[in-house]
């Protein structure tokens, strides 16, 4: 069970705003259901016409540069809209309702503290005031008390970008995932990094310290 | 109640597919028996329905869980805490979290391959402690079916000599990962022993089964078979017998007797047609779950068992046990910005730490193990949540943890596998207040009634998961690294979970010499009704802090050898 539990007490471990701690509702998909949904929302964004199911027009053009401020394209990978991030987003805030309102309300928090600052929604705002709007919520511990809002609807919105970002292909491949796959013979760790930790690979018999006789 | 009765009879009939039944239909077909199989899900084949070597991008929930699929959309247990049409009560003031699996195998489907012999003292509690009760065996008793299950089903592991952790026929251990080799610089340190992890899954070609290859991903269904589940080892070859029939979507409801207060057979509802049906058979073993089990039983009433069948004592569904548990993470300076490789392994822990105390002065009896994670997993839905807590501890960054755009990303890249954790699994001890009933106004969606469940931790529960906690978070420390969560309170319950979250449910049904005191004899059988026999966790008299399959599985085949050797005698 380790590993499966680890993923989810991770999430949980890690702060109470992880999707993974927003998940309890039911989802309802079938596998083949997931896949075809899956397919869909590919050849949708190939050809370049996705329209949300969950978001208004004005909050998905929200979503897409809000995500790719927080994941920006570089030389190892692209950015979270070029992932497809935002129609990840679309399709797990429809299938999770708890997530719904936390969505719904901080996406309007946002636009409405845009208008109060500088007249604007958050997309329509130039690029440097869209970094001052952002500068002031993505870190909690330096945050404004007043803005807690906003940095609690920040902090789960860049946890759902991360989602939907590394658990693509692209995503895998810039972290460097080389798993799931047929592996002939297992030989552990490379030497290299047990030395780098300075690590030994001792045989298990030197191993059973604290042992009773 | 009016029954569609089906015209075989069958020498055997056994409700449930997983360990114990799949353990008794392996034994008893090849004996000669004619065996009719319940199962209360559909049937399952993990080549053909699981999902082994799925990316999780192929689906837009990138293998989230739900209430569905608690342990991940592409895990391959159907089944849960909480089964539509199938509730389950507390009494108040109570906990008790049952888990439970719907198809072929059973929660065999689900388990971590965790292979573990109950050891000597793990059969005398009572005499070490004087709590709880001895079972009506001991670990010699029962050590020739660990032989025979090791050398069938195939476990690696390295012959340690550990104090209380019998040794099996091993298969070799796979070499650990990165951050269990850190795990035991650490655990040196402290003087904590680990061990290679003992896992039901095969190293080495074994039986005519092919070898693991190292995907990481036994919970999702074995393709290859290359682990341990009822249906991969056991069921094919009782198949292969032409002697066992397997009747799947079969909600057993109770067990049917004659005068003589015998078992006759077993009725249940097709789930496809809702009908009730009954199948018979001169033997009956249950093999549904220790809760299930016992509500079978409990059930099953009639003149002749006017308090349920086997419950002449008043105990069936009582002393009802799961492992505690309670989890603790740290996140490794080390382990930050590591070298991409494949760290999938086997799906499990290489390493395995086993209980370290006996000897030690502690406020609580019994012990824990601690199982370890970690690792470069796939990624999936949840990745690095919360990484705004974690990504200011090992730089000093002025503004805190958090943050967005370029240094965000690399501290995504460079914190992937650096986080490891110690799960506690630990002893929970027999206790007669501990216990399943049948609730007098509920039933399921079959009509059948469901259970009311009485569980409650006691101080000795809490203090040993304290000290698991203090323990675990010594080791992070030792380690070199930062605990991620604070040291639960006692009013938290020093972070236990409740009671069946670790899925190790045991007891109910437990055995001993005295019928005035136990349901079973020390060969599963009932004292009350000597054709039935109980092949799951019920038998249980006390928990270890061991995974319960192991122990599961030899039992049954022990006592599926005794039916055959009773009915050979003409004693059944």
């Amino acid at each position: 069970m380790n590993r499966r539990e680890s993923l989810k007490l991770l999430a949980l471990a890690l702060g109470a705003t992880a999707p993974g701690a927003l998940t309890a509702a039911g989802c309802r998909w079938t596998a083949s259901d997931a896949e075809r949904a899956a397919r869909q929302a590919e050849s949708a964004r190939a050809e370049g016409d996705f329209s949300p199911s969950f978001f208004t027009d004005e909050e998905y053009e929200t979503v897409r540069v809000l995500a790719d401020l927080i994941i920006p394209a570089d030389d190892r990978s692209g950015s979270a809209t070029e992932a497809g991030v935002p129609e990840f987003m679309d399709f797990m805030v429809l299938d999770r309702v708890p997530m719904q309102g936390p969505m719904r309300e901080g996406l309007a928090w946002l636009n409405a503290w845009s208008q109060e600052r500088f007249g604007v929604s958050f997309p329509a705002c130039a690029e440097a005031q869209r970094i001052e709007l952002v500068e002031a919520i993505a870190w909690p511990e330096d945050a404004d008390p007043a803005l807690a809002e906003g940095v609690a609807f920040f902090n789960f919105f860049r946890d759902l970008t991360a989602s939907g970002f590394w658990t693509t292909e692209a995503g895998m491949a810039d972290l460097g995932y080389r798993g799931n796959v047929f592996v002939h013979e297992w030989t552990g760790a490379p030497k290299s990094e047990i030395e780098r930790l300075g690590l030994s690979e001792a045989p298990w018999e030197t191993l059973r310290r604290g042992e009773r006789a | 109640m009016r029954h569609i009765v089906n015209p075989d009879i069958y020498d055997v009939v056994i409700v449930g597919s997983g360990a114990g039944g799949g353990m008794a239909a392996y034994v008893l077909a090849q004996a000669g028996a004619k065996v009719a199989m319940l199962e209360a899900g559909p049937m399952w084949d993990a080549a053909a329905d699981g999902d082994m070597f799925t990316w999780n991008y192929t689906s837009p929930a990138r293998g989230a869980s739900s209430k569905e699929k608690p342990f991940g959309e592409f895990d391959g247990c159907i089944g849960g805490w909480e089964i539509e049409g199938e509730p389950y009560t507390r009494a108040e003031g109570t906990e008790w979290d049952w888990f439970r699996a719907r198809m072929l195998g059973g929660r065999t489907n689900h388990w971590g391959r965790i292979s573990l012999r109950f050891g000597p003292d793990d059969f005398r509690g009572y005499s070490l402690d004087g709590l709880g009760d001895d079972w009506p065996i001991g670990y010699e008793d029962l050590a020739p079916w660990y032989d025979k299950l090791d050398r069938l089903v195939g476990i690696f592991g390295n012959r340690d000599g550990f104090y209380n952790e019998p040794d099996g026929d091993f298969l070799p251990p796979p070499a650990p990962r990165l951050h269990e080799l850190l795990v035991m610089q650490g655990a040196a340190r402290l003087g904590i022993p680990v061990l290679a992890n003992r896992l039901s899954i095969l190293t080495k070609a074994h039986n005519g089964r092919v070898a693991c290859h190292f995907c990481g991903q036994c919970g999702r269904g074995c393709a290859t078979g290359s682990n341990f589940s009822s249906p991969s080892v056991l069921l094919p070859p009782a198949l292969d017998t032409g002697r066992l029939t397997i009747v799947d979507q079969a909600m057993a409801r109770e067990i049917l007797t004659d005068e003589e207060g015998l078992a006759t057979g077993v009725s249940y509802v097709n789930r496809n047609d809702m009908q009730e049906y009954a199948v018979r058979g001169r033997v009956v073993v249950l093999a549904a779950s220790a809760c299930e089990t016992a509500r079978l039983l409990l059930n099953s009433t009639s003149s002749r068992h006017p308090a349920g069948l086997a419950n002449a004592s008043g105990v069936v569904g009582r002393y009802l046990m799961d492992s505690t548990g309670a989890s603790v993470a740290g996140i490794f300076p080390q382990l930050v910005g590591r070298a991409a490789y494949n760290e999938d392994g086997v799906g499990g822990a290489h390493i395995y730490i086993p209980w370290f105390g006996q000897d030690a002065r502690r406020d609580f009896a019994r012990g824990y193990h601690l199982e370890v994670w970690g690792g470069r997993d796939q990624p999936s839905y949840g990745f690095m949540g919360g990484i705004h807590t974690i990504n200011n501890l090992f730089e000093d960054r002025p503004r805190g943890g958090g943050g967005y755009g370029m240094q965000l990303k690399q501290d995504y890249r460079d914190l992937y596998g650096s986080v490891v954790g110690f799960s506690a699994r630990g002893e929970m001890i027999a206790r007669r207040d501990n216990y399943c009933e049948i609730d007098p106004d509920e039933t399921d969606q079959y009509g059948i009634p469901v259970l009311r469940f009485h569980v409650r931790w006691s101080d000795e529960e809490y203090r040993q998961i304290k000290h698991a906690q203090e323990a675990s978070r010594q080791l992070v420390e030792a380690m070199g690294g930062e605990v991620l969560t604070p040291m639960p309170s006692e009013e938290d319950g020093y972070g236990i979970l409740a009671p069946g979250r670790i899925i190790h449910e045991v007891g109910t049904a437990r055995m001993g010499n005295d019928p005035a005191r136990a349901p079973l004899n020390a060969w599963c059988q009932a004292h009350d009704a000597r054709n039935v026999f109980v092949t799951d966790g019920a038998p249980f008299v006390s928990q270890a802090h061991k995974n319960a399959t192991w122990t599961i599985l030899a039992l049954a085949w022990r006592t599926a050898d005794r039916i055959v050797e009773l009915r050979n005698a003409g004693a059944l």
